[in-house]
């Protein structure tokens, strides 16, 4: 180990996996370990916190031992903690934050709060060693739809937001209308390959007093009105047609807001970062999208788009580098904003 | 021996530091701010005013429930990130019984009340006629106060009732009371950590540890979801 290499100890917990991770400056991933809670929230159709929280509790030391020791490294060789501490769900959080302040604290290593969101982003950054801000990001998952512009490390500004359902909300609802059941993202995707995504004209919202803004629950709305109006005609759907069709509508709105944004301020970078970001459909048209005005085209693999704790690293990493640190007061904040420091 | 203290099982944040036979320190917050924000700079408070070297603890002493879901697992989460560092045990001292201590000696039956929320009480019966030692009469468990006030009429003993659920449910109790009952003043009405201290140094002796990794908080009850799923399956 180099003496001027910076090494962090990621640790994620803020929906329904817990992770941690070992990230040498800030791009360089040593381990990343993930468990994930998947198969209990899909016996509820989604994530419920109380269990979440549980079962975070019960794996959160094993996953830390097993991220240090993947990497070769002790707590003692990381140069700082990275904890994800909002936003999110609170009872999730506050078991990663509290573990790594009791960790920090014992070892004497120092501590940085990070925000889920910026973790997101950052993932890009592992992936692609040569991308450096600025650049325009579109960070879409279960619970966040944004469309930011990433001005400097740990600076943003977000231009979009949805005012409504997230976009991964939404293919959960109407994964579940569908009889698709839960996660909805991956499954929406998979039977899609099958469908005709002009089956059916689902509305793409127009949000009126802000141009970059995104809505959702109109578009599931209107999935649920269409299944409702051939159930009263006795009528079958299309499975694999309805979801090719809502995803479509979902991608055009995505990549229309991105194309507006990148037009507007004449990026030539653009990423995709969140779990929606593993969306085949929403890859493949953001890439087309890019590589028709020449802008370069970033994201991060599937791996690195769902929750994890190399993120919050690669986070991490920056922020400690400009001497942020977290007090033994750091709390979870669960609708904590994009580019405000609770601490 | 050196043992650090916690308890986050309830309003109350307590930490203590004891050495053999001594409580070195005992810190309580009975105050709105959250455990998250209290917790670990009280913690730091009785280490530095102590100059207790972490790497010289024993162990970590915890109520480990029943309590605020959210309460036990910042307490939990945070020492199992200590004791993982330190490379020493856990002790989960059951909260309701560590309650009970603040009383230890009693004449009286101790029955401590936790408020369980959805109107139940986390409570428990305790017998100190014997010394420190006592017998449990009933277990900590979550009980409706009109169930345990008539267990305490059949048992027909006075006794001394103490927690945070008796602001809620003194009223019913008064009613429901047919024994001689008197209500903890305040200084031994709510969680102390150097109760949990002092049973915790007895469990460890007896070898009642857990490693870091192993320790989870005993709810005592299961999540809405899945009682709900329960019942819908039943």
């Amino acid at each position: 180990m180099s003496s001027k290499d910076t090494y962090i100890l990621g640790i994620e917990s803020s929906c329904d996996e817990t992770a941690a991770a070992v990230v040498k400056n800030g791009r360089e991933v040593l381990s990343n370990v993930i468990s994930s809670q998947i198969a209990i929230h899909t016996l509820y159709g989604g994530v419920v916190p109380e269990i979440a929280s549980r079962k975070h509790i019960e794996k959160i030391n094993q996953v830390v031992t097993e991220a240090l020791k993947q990497a070769g490294m002790k707590i003692t060789d990381c140069d700082a903690i990275g904890v994800t501490y909002g936003p999110g769900l609170i009872g999730p959080l506050l078991i990663g934050v509290s573990f790594a302040k009791g960790l920090s604290y014992a070892s004497g290593v120092p501590l940085v709060g990070v925000h889920h969101i910026e973790g997101h982003i950052s993932a890009n950054y592992i992936e692609n060693h040569e991308l450096e801000p600025p650049f325009l990001c579109l960070v879409v998952s279960g619970g966040h739809t944004h469309l930011v512009r990433v001005k400097d490390y740990g600076e943003y500004e977000i231009l979009g937001r949805t005012q409504d359902d997230a976009a991964g909300e939404a293919f959960d609802k109407v994964a579940r209308a569908i009889g698709l059941g839960y996660p909805g993202g991956p499954k929406i995707d998979k039977v899609s390959k099958e469908g005709n995504p002009d089956a059916i004209h689902f509305p793409r919202a127009h949000v009126g007093d802000s141009e970059y803004d995104f809505s959702f629950s109109g578009l599931k709305s209107s999935v649920l009105n269409y299944l409702n109006s051939l159930e009263m005609k006795h009528e079958q759907y299309v499975q694999a047609d309805v979801a090719a069709s809502f995803q479509k509508a979902v991608v055009d709105v995505l990549v229309g807001n991105s194309v507006h944004a990148i037009e507007k301020f004449h990026a030539d970078k653009f990423a995709l970062a969140g779990g929606v970001a593993s969306n085949s459909a929403l890859r493949e048209a953001m890439q087309k999208a890019c590589e028709e005005r020449g802008v370069k085209f970033y994201r991060p693999a599937p791996i690195l788009c769902t929750d994890n704790a190399a993120m919050i690293g690669s986070a991490a990493y920056y922020d400690f580098k400009k001497g942020i640190r977290a007090g033994l007061d750091l709390n979870a904040v669960a609708n904590l904003k994009l580019g405000e420091r609770a601490y | 021996m050196k043992i650090l203290a916690v308890d986050s099982s309830g309003l109350v944040a307590s930490v203590a530091i004891l050495e053999d036979d001594s409580i070195l320190a005992e810190y309580m917050v009975n105050y709105k701010k959250t455990h998250s924000e209290t917790l670990m700079p009280m913690i730091d408070e009785i280490v530095k005013m102590t100059n207790t070297d972490l790497k010289t603890l024993d162990a970590i002493a915890i109520a480990g429930g029943p309590g605020s879901f959210t309460g036990l697992r910042i307490g939990s989460a945070t020492v199992k990130g200590i004791a993982q560092f330190l490379n020493i045990p856990i002790i989960s001292v059951p909260t309701v019984d560590a309650l009970s201590y603040n009383f230890c000696g009693s004449d009286r039956l101790v029955v401590p009340i936790m408020d369980a929320r959805r109107n139940q009480t986390y409570t428990g019966i305790f017998d100190f006629h014997d010394g420190n030692d006592p017998e449990v009469l009933m277990e900590q468990c979550p009980m409706s106060v009109e169930d345990l006030a008539g267990h305490l009429n059949e048992i027909g003993r006075p006794i001394v009732l103490l927690g945070d659920g008796v602001a809620r449910f003194r009223e019913t109790l008064d009613e429901l009371l047919t024994v001689d009952h008197i209500y903890a003043p305040a200084h031994m009405s709510r969680q102390r950590a150097g109760a949990v201290a002092v049973l915790g140094a007895k469990y460890y002796a007896e070898g009642k540890y857990t490693s870091a990794e192993e320790h989870e908080p005993e709810y005592l009850r299961k999540s809405q979801a899945e009682r709900e799923r329960e019942a819908q399956n039943a």
